[in-house]
Formats: C-alpha cells, sequence, structure tokens
C-alpha cells in the first residue's frame, strides 16, 4: 500500500486443534508509527505476533515485508526482517550481565565485551534506555530486565519491535518512562506493536489501534478520532459499563487480625517483613503491589502454607469474639478449626485444581477427608460440581471433563465456584480475574460482591488498579514486603497508590 | 535457497481428545505394525514369519504345559506392575521392584528355612506372606522416607537399593543358609513352605487376581487412591488440600513394597521352591513397562503381562523348534515395545505434510 509499510499480513490463519486462534486477519505495520494491538485475553494479539516473530508459522495467509513475500521460520529469521519482540516472559539468563545477554546467541560475534558494552551504551543514550551494561540480571529489576530484552532486540537491528504485555509487571513511573523510550523509538523511524488490553494506556502512546476479537480482526483506527468507549464496544462487540457495583456494608467486624508477620524464604530473603493489619467482615480489602513484593507469602501464610518466622494471624469468630491463633498450624488444622478459609491461588491448575480431574473430582479436594470411612464420598462433590455447573455457566460438555482443557474463565469459574460454596468466613484471593475476559471478569466482581454483603471477609490481591480502586473498600499497600500505608478505595488516586507501591508509605525516595 | 524458506515439509500439532475406540484401535494397530516390522529380523535368519508366529502361539497357548508356563511368568510381572502402579501415578519413580521383591523373599525363606518343622503348613505360609510384605515394604519405605524428608532422587535410591538386597542373597547362599557346604546354593525349600496348586499352578494366580482388584479399588475409590492421583498432577494442589504429602509418599511405598514383597513371597514358594540371588530375575523393570503399557490401570495390566509373558516362553520354543535364535525374538520384542509406547505420540500429536497445507490454502 504506502512506501512507510514496514510489515504486512494478509489472509493469515492459525488454528490449534479445533480452536482457531487467528481468523483470516490481515493488518498494516508502518514505519514511525506506534500500533496497539488491542483485544481482550484470548482474543488473539499474542498469537498473531508470534507468527511475525518465527515462533508458529501461520497455517493459511501471507506476509510481506517491505512489500516482499517471505516465510518467517524462526526467530532468525524474523531478526533478519528486522523483527524482534519482546515477550512477555523475558528469556535472560540471571548470571549474565545486561551485555552479556545481549550477545548471547549471536554467531558472528569475537566476544568483545568492551566494545559491546560501549555499543549498548550507545544505544541506551541513543533513545534514552537507563541500564547499566555490565550490571548482573540478578540485581535486576523488573523494568531494568525488560529494558535489557529491548536493547537486545535493537542490538540485533531490529527496525520492527512487538511488546507483548510490555506494561503488565510495571509500576505507573516505570511505564512513563518505557513510554518516552518508545516515543523516541518511533521519532526514529521504528515500527512498534504494543499488545495490551489497557485502554489508558493505547490512548497514551499509540497512533493507530487495531481491535481483535476472538480471533477475528475487528478494524484499525486512529487513536486520536477514538475514545476507551468506542474502543472497548470493539473489544467486546457490545456496550458495557466499566462500573463495577460496590454497595456498602452496614457493620464491619474484624475477622482477621495480623500483627508483626514476618517470613522468609529457602535462601533467606525476607519476604514480608513485620505486616500488621486487620481484615474485617463485610469488606473487600484490596492488596495492591507490583509482583513480588510478598503478597503471594501472605496469602500462603495465613492458609498455614508457608513457613511463618515470627508475628501472629488471629482469626476473630463472629458473634462470640473469640480469638483463635492460626499461626503454626498445618493446613488441614486450619479447616478443622472451623475457621472457614477459602482461598483462591493465583496459580489456578498448579495450586487450586488438579488439571487431569474432571469438576467432581476437583471438588473433593475440599470434602476428600470428610467421614471416617476409608472410601471417598463422591455424590455430594458430583451435586456439587453439577450446580456450579448450571449457576456459574461453565462451559463444559460434562463434570468429568478435564478441567485442564476448559478456558482460563471456566477454569476460575470451577475454582471460585467451589471456595465460595463452602460457605467461607474469609476469601482469599490472588489475581482472582488474571487472564478472563470482561464478562468473566464481572462475573468473578460479582461473586466476591456477593460473599462481602454476606458479612464475609474478602481480601482481594489485584493487578488492575483500576479494578482495585472501583471493587475494594480499603487498599493494603505493600512494598517490598512491608505495608506501604492501608487507604480508603472510595477517596484515594491511582496515582497515590502507584507512588506508595514504589516507595515506602508513598514519599518519593532520594 | 527458495527451498529453504518453504514451510517444513511435516509439522506437529497436538491434537484435541480422541474418540477412545479410536485410541484403541490405534493401539491394536501399533501391535499390527510391530508384528509386520518384525517380520524383517526373522526373514534374515532364513525362516518364514508367519510359522514363526504361529510357533510363538503354539509355544506360550497351545498346551495346557506351555500355558502353564506362560501363566508362571505372567503372575510375577502382573502383581509387580501393580504395585508400582501407585508410585508411578504419584509419579514417584519406583524402579527398586527388583530389590522389594527380593526383600520380600529373603523374609518368606527365613521362615521357610527355619520354621518348616515347628509351624503347620498354612499358618507357615501365612506367616512367610506376611513377613515378605512387612521385608518389601521396609524395603521400599527408605528411599520413600528419605525422598519425603530430604528430597533425593527415588529413582537412583531405589535403584542402588536393589543391588544391596542381591548382594544380601549372594551372601546368604554363600554363608549361613547354604545347604552342603561349597554347593553355594539354598537347599530347596520343605514341602510345607510351598504354594498348593489350584488348576495346575500354584495359587499365586489367585492372589495376584485378588491383587488386581483390590488395586482397582484402592487407585479410584479410596481417600489414599485419591491423594495419590492428586500428589501426581500438583503437589502444591496436595498442600493446599491439605494433605501430608511426606506421609502418603512414605505410605505409597510400604504399599507398593508390600505388594513386591508378597511377589517375592509368590516366587520363592511357589515357582522356585527355593531363592537364588536372582530371584527376582528383571522382573521389577520389566513391570515398568507393564504398569506404563496399561496406563497404570490395573484391568489392562493383565493383557500387557499375559502379551509380555505369551512373547517369553513363545520364543523359547521358538528357539527349539526353528532354531532362530532367542536374540531374534528378543528383537521382536524390543519393536514391540517401541511401537506400543510410539502410538502414544500419535494419539497426543497429529502430522501435518506441507502438501496437505496447500491444498487447503487453495480450497
Amino acid at each position: 500500500m504506502q512506501d512507510n509499510s514496514a510489515i504486512e499480513l494478509r489472509g493469515i490463519t492459525k488454528r490449534f486443534g479445533k480452536v482457531v486462534a487467528n481468523d483470516s486477519i490481515s493488518l498494516n505495520i508502518r514505519k514511525g508509527e506506534i500500533l496497539s494491538l488491542l483485544g481482550e485475553n484470548g482474543s488473539g494479539k499474542t498469537t498473531l505476533m508470534n507468527m511475525l516473530s518465527g515462533i508458529y508459522q501461520p497455517d493459511e495467509g501471507e506476509i510481506y515485508a517491505e512489500g516482499k513475500r517471505v516465510t518467517i521460520r524462526s526467530p532468525k529469521d524474523a531478526y533478519s526482517f528486522g523483527i524482534g519482540m519482546i515477550h512477555q516472559h523475558y528469556h535472560l539468563v540471571d548470571v549474565f550481565t545486561a551485555a552479556q545477554n545481549i550477545i548471547l546467541g549471536l554467531e558472528d560475534e569475537k566476544m568483545d565485551i568492551s566494545k559491546t558494552n560501549e555499543e549498548v551504551k550507545k544505544i541506551c543514550d541513543k533513545y534514552g534506555f537507563d541500564i547499566n551494561p555490565e550490571m548482573k540480571v540478578y540485581d535486576m529489576s523488573v523494568s531494568q530486565k525488560q529494558t535489557v530484552e529491548i536493547v537486545k532486540v535493537l542490538y540485533r537491528g531490529a527496525d520492527i519491535l512487538i511488546l507483548d504485555e510490555p506494561t503488565a509487571v510495571l509500576t505507573p513511573q516505570e511505564t512513563d518512562k518505557l513510554f518516552a523510550v518508545l516515543r523516541n523509538m518511533k521519532a526514529d523511524g521504528k515500527a512498534i506493536v504494543i499488545i495490551t488490553h489497557k485502554l489508558a494506556e493505547v490512548m497514551a502512546i499509540s497512533d493507530n489501534v487495531a481491535v481483535l476479537r476472538k480471533g477475528k480482526y475487528i478494524g484499525t483506527v486512529k487513536t486520536c478520532e477514538t475514545n476507551p468507549q468506542k474502543l472497548t464496544d470493539m473489544m467486546v462487540g457490545h456496550a458495557v459499563t466499566l462500573n463495577i457495583d460496590r454497595p456498602k456494608y452496614d457493620n464491619p467486624q474484624p475477622r482477621i487480625e495480623i500483627k508483626g508477620l514476618t517470613c522468609v524464604d529457602a535462601e533467606g530473603i525476607t519476604k514480608l517483613d513485620d505486616v500488621s493489619f486487620t481484615a474485617n467482615g463485610g469488606e473487600i480489602l484490596g492488596v495492591a503491589a507490583i509482583a513480588g513484593s510478598g503478597q503471594k507469602e501472605l496469602l500462603e501464610c495465613m492458609t498455614g502454607l508457608y513457613p511463618i518466622k515470627s508475628g501472629s494471624i488471629e482469626y476473630i469468630v463472629p458473634e462470640s469474639g473469640e480469638r483463635k491463633e492460626l499461626v503454626g498450624l498445618a493446613p488441614m488444622k486450619i479447616r478443622q478449626l472451623g475457621v472457614g478459609m477459602a482461598f483462591v491461588p493465583e496459580d489456578r491448575l498448579g495450586m487450586g485444581l488438579v488439571g487431569s480431574m474432571g469438576m467432581t473430582n476437583n471438588m473433593m479436594l475440599r470434602s476428600w477427608k470428610n467421614g471416617k470411612s476409608i472410601f471417598f464420598n463422591r455424590k455430594n462433590p458430583e451435586e456439587l460440581a453439577k450446580r456450579i455447573w448450571n449457576d456459574l455457566e461453565v462451559v463444559t460438555p460434562s463434570t468429568e471433563f478435564p478441567v485442564r482443557r476448559m478456558s482460563g474463565g471456566n477454569i476460575q469459574k470451577v475454582l471460585v465456584g467451589r471456595e465460595i460454596a463452602s460457605e467461607p468466613n474469609v476469601l482469599l484471593t490472588a489475581y482472582a480475574v488474571r487472564g478472563l475476559d470482561i464478562n468473566t471478569s464481572y462475573a468473578i466482581y460479582n461473586l466476591l460482591t456477593e460473599q462481602k454483603m454476606k458479612g464475609v471477609a474478602v481480601i482481594y490481591v489485584g493487578e488492575e488498579l483500576d479494578v482495585l480502586l472501583e471493587l475494594c473498600d480499603r487498599i493494603l499497600v505493600l512494598c517490598g514486603g512491608k505495608v506501604s500505608g492501608i487507604v480508603d478505595a472510595r477517596t484515594t488516586t491511582k496515582e497515590e497508590v502507584g507512588l506508595m507501591m514504589t516507595s515506602l508509605g508513598g514519599k518519593e525516595e532520594k | 535457497m527458495e527451498e529453504a524458506k518453504k514451510t517444513p515439509l511435516i509439522r506437529l500439532s497436538k491434537r484435541d481428545a480422541m474418540d477412545p475406540k479410536k485410541v484403541w484401535a490405534i493401539r491394536i494397530g501399533s501391535i499390527l505394525v510391530a508384528l509386520i516390522i518384525g517380520c524383517i529380523p526373522i526373514l534374515i535368519t532364513g525362516n518364514n514369519p508367519f510359522k514363526a508366529y504361529v510357533v510363538i502361539i503354539k509355544g506360550s497357548l497351545g498346551t495346557s504345559f506351555y500355558l502353564k508356563q506362560t501363566l508362571k511368568n505372567a503372575i510375577p510381572l502382573l502383581g509387580c506392575a501393580l504395585a508400582i502402579a501407585p508410585c508411578f501415578k504419584m509419579r514417584f519413580w519406583n524402579i527398586g521392584g527388583e530389590g522389594q521383591i527380593t526383600a520380600g523373599a529373603i523374609f518368606a525363606s527365613f521362615f521357610a528355612i527355619n520354621f518348616a518343622s515347628k509351624l503347620p503348613h498354612v499358618p507357615l505360609l501365612l506367616v512367610m506372606c506376611l513377613a515378605a510384605a512387612i521385608g518389601g515394604a521396609l524395603w521400599a519405605a527408605i528411599p520413600g522416607f528419605f525422598k519425603a524428608k530430604y528430597n533425593t532422587n527415588e529413582t537412583l535410591f531405589t535403584l542402588m537399593m536393589n543391588y544391596i538386597a542381591i548382594g544380601i542373597i549372594s551372601w546368604l547362599q554363600g554363608g549361613p543358609w547354604e545347604g552342603r557346604p561349597g554347593t553355594q546354593q539354598i537347599p530347596l525349600f520343605d514341602k510345607k513352605a510351598v504354594l498348593p496348586s489350584v488348576f495346575g499352578i500354584h495359587i499365586g494366580w489367585i492372589i495376584v487376581l485378588a491383587l488386581v482388584v483390590l488395586m482397582h479399588i484402592y487407585m479410584n475409590y479410596t481417600k489414599q487412591g485419591y491423594e495419590i492421583a492428586v500428589i501426581g498432577d500438583s503437589y502444591n494442589t496436595a498442600r493446599y488440600a491439605g494433605m501430608n504429602v511426606g506421609w502418603v509418599m512414605v505410605r505409597t511405598m510400604l504399599v507398593s513394597g508390600a505388594i513386591c514383597g508378597i511377589v517375592g513371597f509368590i516366587l520363592v514358594s511357589g515357582q522356585n521352591k527355593t531363592i537364588t540371588s536372582n530371584v527376582a530375575n528383571g522382573v521389577g523393570f520389566t513391570a515398568i513397562t507393564v504398569a506404563w503399557l496399561g496406563h497404570l490401570n490395573a484391568f489392562a495390566m493383565i493383557i500387557i503381562s499375559m502379551i509380555l509373558a505369551i512373547l517369553t516362553v513363545g520364543s523359547s520354543y521358538l528357539q527349539q523348534v526353528l532354531g532362530v535364535p532367542s536374540a531374534i525374538s528378543e528383537i521382536v520384542s524390543g519393536i514391540l515395545l517401541f511401537c506400543m509406547l510410539g502410538c502414544e505420540f500419535f494419539i497426543n500429536y497429529q502430522l501435518t505434510f506441507r502438501s496437505k497445507v496447500k491444498k487447503e490454502v487453495k480450497a
């Protein structure tokens, strides 16, 4: 089409078994432009880009680089056409320095590290990156690792950069930094594609937005001519209100009181440092933190799955007000104490469910030990499975169908459904809506709010600040394993929470 | 150069769930393929493959004598496969069936040698069986304990335990239990320490069939079986569900070892009527194949153990009748195992050829 076309896709189709991940998609990526590839999770964004970076091959369709038809069979091929992708999960060698990682895998390299260091510095200065080429990767923050990945791609001469969900693990401040760099690269004539599902970022950074929905190409629009509401409509197909219903519970009572909780991992690194807070019944307490700040350990400590060094976790029995200490108890003991602690862990198939089993056998994870018989009772779990199947509209051929083969949203419905069915007094959730489409996410928000209105103490560890601000009553912010502060979700702002996530108490360091 | 840029000739992709009937058709088909490929080595030795296969069947199932031989071969294989199935379900790689059988055999032999004159027939056999179960269980529990407590590698540990058990028999053979001095052999057991026969075969076959049913129930309907299945899928899910993973490991090894021990008892009391250092004779290893090919399903393992026994017994007859070297029949067995295990790949993946892809594009 135009002369500034860098890569053009025509009629690309990719199938995985019966699933059509990409259905005849055509797309034009131009030099000197930032294109957002927008779509819900599972809409086929990453699959499409993986075909450009040589990880998959299309089943049908053609790819043109600078007007010439090409076949990209490997990431190496991709580099030869100037295409470089920065994946969501970084592929770096921890014990190597930034520069060593950057030249890793380049065959015709004479391993002149000092020369590489210089060149890396040159690239960094040109675009405004901030890394030290001699720094070891294990000393780096997530954002620095991402920078290494980007520089690695630039070092290999990529003119077309594809970034898969680059902001998922960044703080708002780091995101701003990244965007500044991307703008510099755009000015330099690079073509940039950002895969994302965050509308605010699409509006902030991109020139054009291409929208995918369920593997189909919906259209491309100019960012300046659209707005978040229109984009949402394109993404989900029909208008959805972005408001999450947040009723107030009349009389919140303390349910869990944590004092001075400290825990250390196997390597001796402190994961939680003197954490104290109270979770109330009839309240959703959000937990906001950058990935790896101790939120996972916090929930696992409360369920007896993580060794605790010191501190106390007290459960306050509703009505009687009696206090029960949970520290030092095995998970089964905590359950037998009648605490009614439900837990939706982050790793759904690796911790919350058994992937190879059907819904019924997964329901048994809660009830398998009931009764004195050496045989398990399968009747009640089966009824429960059928009830969840109906009530939560789980899409599965039967209650015996392995949950591993269900879609992410249905897997989460099975897990959340089971945990709520245990009629908990405390409900812990970690990234309950990660990877879910908007409709399922809202279904989960409603379930959590319903529990809150029943007087359950809900703890919601989340990653999207917008959701935390709209769903929760209070937000506990963790920073490096310490409590950075607890704020009222109704009055706080995204910037305030973001700042607290990066620096203790929200005060700028330096 | 242009050629190199084309899509690869053959690509692999993961299949959706297959119709179970089709899955079994592929599995049976793989046996047929193996038999066809197996013709090649037989042809090389200058024999008629079709005739050879008939001889194998005749020599393993043809007469009641050969049938009994085949069943005797299948009994320990099936027993040991049942024993290691729960371990494998738990993804605990117990390759120490050999040692656990041997340990059970030693414990049973101790009573056979020392108590034959003091105990009546049935109580003696019961004591031997119980002792064998305890011996095998203890032998298996040691690696189980260390895995649970210190996360040692169970594969190496169970393997090493095999050699220790075999070494102990060698010592007993030449030392405390030696029959006539200098023979390096343990004498035959007293008649009272020998398993009775039903339908001409020692009652080990009844014991093993009973174990098939018990193991099926244990794995599919008990809380303990459920724990094993959950741990096998995800260690963390088991912890999350409040299971004591370490204890389940030790307990499962106790069960597994006890059954192996009983197999050892059947071998010394029913089959050999004495104990030698090669009492297990590779059963502990072949049983891994049986368990795996049977997909850890207790009933499927009956068929698999029979197929392997038919091959073993039939091929020795083949050697006698047609003079086909036994090495050739071992090659045929190898081809069979290769095809049966290899077909699982085609059940999980499908191949797409380049030409087919192009046709799709045109269509």
